[in-house]
């Protein structure tokens, strides 16, 4: 045998150990709403897809699917996943709620997880991280540096989520500067650079030198930068090439952790259908790096914030706290239960406006 | 040297060869892209325009879909096409696509548990009357002060795309959905869902509904005095007054017609596939059906193979994306180089070419 065929043998046997190998291995599929280069929320989340390959390597394998509309077409995406011989599937947003219970019954033996909703079933588990924490030291930081006192906040949909995050920067803003003002723009998009970038203008010239986005492209920090001294903060991804300024920190989402863990469970066969909302402490929620453009003080005081939340011993929603009509909601000292922030849809006293209804 | 020669009247052959040279030239430049991308062209055709209809772990569900997903884009195309011929351009079938499904899915909501066998009738014509009633704004702004309905029914799309917001978030947001936006699922109130007629089959009232109107405007184009007229008053509106055609009535049937029928599909959207009213409900149906119009000649027969083929893309290229990684935006430059293709050889229909210098006699 020469030097040639034993390559060529060698070959064939890993070529079949691959295939062999391709049979068991877990397939995992991913159904993001955006863009994955969007630089924000599924950015993030393909972030984590790919730890989990490199996680795993041949034991896995991802398949993913991007720029799905909300609605009937993420249906027949994952159907068509879950036909193609997915184990699991993870749905990135919202939206694919009633998508995802729908195939669900049609495969009762594909798990689902699905992000930021409230519906669940046997094979369908839910998952969301509590922004909420990270947008109480955005409020804070916020709250410091604005000289006009009006924060401006590009917000996506009038859902629970959405308002809980306005809600929390708003009452720790105000915490710091009890003249602060927020001014909200409803975007109705997840994803949209042009109109979000409308709304950063339109906001900066109400005034705002603050702008908070619930959206998750990075055209709100381009625009921010055009205007000049005007601040932003990174939206589910660090946005860190924004930075020093106007990008002044960032919420990161870090999902890597959970997804490994979730694609574990299933190799292992002990996935069960369970509600996961995790903070900062277990690092499911990230704050990027607060930049030499924050007084140091205000660093500091936001690094105490980060501390406390991390260790429990401050709730960013802590009574006393009002509901925007004046009516109590929290009395002092009391901490709002998970059942009202999950379904949240009213303002708290001092935010002007309404959520639209 | 190569010269274009106007023929005097567009070749029939031609017009029936362009379409699919063009998506042979598709393939063969979209072939090229996917090449570049690194993934294997021939295997990405494939997986785009024969995995669909013949996989076997696949076929027997994407079939289905397909009429699925085709079935909107031929209910509005065939509507659009009738204006288009007559040279009257409803660009906002989108809109009128929301109102529709806003009038149908209304009386579902405003109805319910109402278990009644007239329900979804009732939501059929409410589908029609929302869609129609959003048309008649640019058609009575066109005869009564000559706006331009382009202009006008476009802009309402905006308009109806807000309305949906606050539908979804007011008026018909779900009592019982703790607070998120978006209505009721109608696909669980069996009064008002549009459920397939044959299981397994995906064919629903408006693939029904979408098939009635390709004959029925086959009928109208080709056996009524008023198909003549959309004709005449397309190729000459001169002529058209002439033969006693009245301007004004024939915008109010046109835009009234592709209103309707655009309204119809969104309704069936909205108690079937879809579901639910909420925003985002709407996903471009309105606009990919102009293009599915132009694709099919403005024909109706025509039309209903666009759909189909313009539905294969979008399933296919599902498929091509999760399968081969290819991504999204590849897709959608695919199905751009279709139409492009299509627009452009259709120069043959119209011109002939020839090689060498022009004579002189």
């Amino acid at each position: 045998m020469n030097r040639r065929t034993l390559l060529a043998s060698a070959a064939f046997a890993l070529g079949l150990a691959g295939a062999a190998a391709a049979q068991d291995r877990v397939k995992v599929g991913f159904v993001y709403v955006g863009p994955i280069g969007d630089g924000g929320w599924t950015y993030e989340h393909d972030k984590g897809r790919l730890a989990v390959e490199a996680h795993f390597g041949d034991a896995v394998e991802t398949v993913y699917q991007e720029s799905v509309p909300e609605g009937a077409d993420a249906e027949r995406v994952m159907t068509q996943m879950a036909l193609s011989g997915a184990d699991l599937i993870f749905a990135t947003s919202f939206g694919f709620m009633d998508p995802v219970i729908n195939v669900a019954q049609k495969f009762p033996d594909v798990k689902f997880e699905h992000a930021t909703g409230y519906k669940r079933a046997d094979n369908v588990s839910t998952y969301s991280a509590r922004f909420y924490e990270g947008r109480a030291v955005q409020g804070l930081i916020a709250g410091h540096m604005t000289e006009s006192n009006i924060i401006g906040y590009i917000a996506s949909y009038p859902i629970p989520e959405v308002v809980r995050g306005i809600n929390s920067a708003f009452i720790h803003a105000r915490k710091v500067n009890p003249d602060v003002q927020f001014k909200v723009i409803w975007a109705y998009t997840w994803f949209d650079p042009a109109k979000e970038a409308d709304a950063a203008t339109a906001l900066i010239e109400q005034g705002a030198d603050v702008i908070l986005q619930h959206t998750d492209s990075t055209a709100p920090q381009a625009a921010a930068e055009r205007a000049g001294n005007v601040y932003t903060f990174g939206q589910a991804s660090d946005m860190i090439e924004y930075a020093p300024k106007p990008r002044i920190s960032s919420i990161i989402d870090n999902w890597a952790p959970y997804y490994i863990e979730r694609v574990q469970a299933v190799i292992d066969g002990t996935w069960e259908s369970v509600d996961t909302w995790d903070g900062i402490a277990p690092g499911m929620v990230g704050i990027g790096e607060i930049t030499e453009a924050v007084p140091a003080e205000v660093k500091a005081e936001a690094e105490a914030l980060i501390a406390a939340m991390a260790s429990g011993e401050y709730h960013p929603f802590t009574g006393p706290l009002n509901r925007q009509d004046g009516t109590p909601w929290l009395a002092e000292g009391e901490v709002a239960d998970d059942g009202t922030l999950l379904g949240m849809n009213f303002y708290v006293e001092g935010l002007t406006g309404t959520v639209p209804q | 040297m190569i010269r274009l020669e106007k023929r005097p009247q567009p070749s029939r052959a031609w017009t029936v060869a362009t379409p699919l040279l063009a998506v042979a030239l598709t393939m063969v430049a979209g072939g090229l892209m996917f090449a570049l991308l690194g993934k294997d062209p021939v295997v990405a055709i494939r997986t785009i325009f024969w995995d669909p209809l013949f996989h076997e772990q696949f076929a027997s569900y994407s079939r289905p879909q397909l009429l699925v997903k085709a079935g909107p884009l031929i209910l509005i195309a065939t509507g659009l096409s009738l204006g288009f011929r007559a040279g009257i351009w409803n660009i906002g079938a989108e809109g009128q696509y929301i109102m529709g499904a806003l009038a149908g899915a209304g009386v579902a909501l405003a109805l319910y548990p109402l278990d009644a066998w007239f329900l979804f009738p009732l939501m059929v014509l409410a589908g029609a009357l929302g869609g129609w009633a959003w048309a008649m704004i640019p058609a009575i702004l066109k005869t009564r002060f000559r706006t331009n309905e382009i202009l006008v029914s476009l802009l309402l799309v905006y308009v109806a795309e807000q309305v949906l917001a606050s539908m979804a978030l007011g008026l018909m947001k779900n009592p019982e959905g703790g607070g998120f936006p978006g209505s009721r699922n109608l696909q669980h109130y069996p009064a008002a869902a549009n459920t397939e007629l044959i299981a397994g089959t995906g064919m629903h009232w408006g693939v029904a509904a979408a098939f009635i109107a390709v004959i029925a405007a086959y009928v109208l184009l080709t056996r009524h005095i008023l198909g003549f007229q959309i004709r005449l008053a397309g190729q000459s509106p001169r002529a058209a007054r002439f033969a006693g055609v009245n301007p004004n009535a024939l915008v109010v049937i046109c835009l009234g017609l592709s209103g309707a029928l655009a309204g119809l599909a969104g309704m069936f959207e909205v108690a079937g596939p879809a579901g639910r009213v909420n925003i985002g409900f709407n996903q471009g149906y309105g606009f990919t059906a102009i293009i599915v119009a132009f694709l099919g000649r403005l024909h109706p027969v025509g039309i209903l193979l666009a759909g189909l083929l313009m539905a294969l893309t979008y399933i296919g290229g599902e498929l091509a994306q999760f399968m081969l990684g290819i991504p999204s935006a590849a897709i959608q430059a695919f199905q751009g180089m279709l139409l492009f293709f299509l627009l452009g050889v259709d120069v043959l229909s119209n011109y002939r070419i020839r090689l060498g210098r022009r004579r002189i006699a």
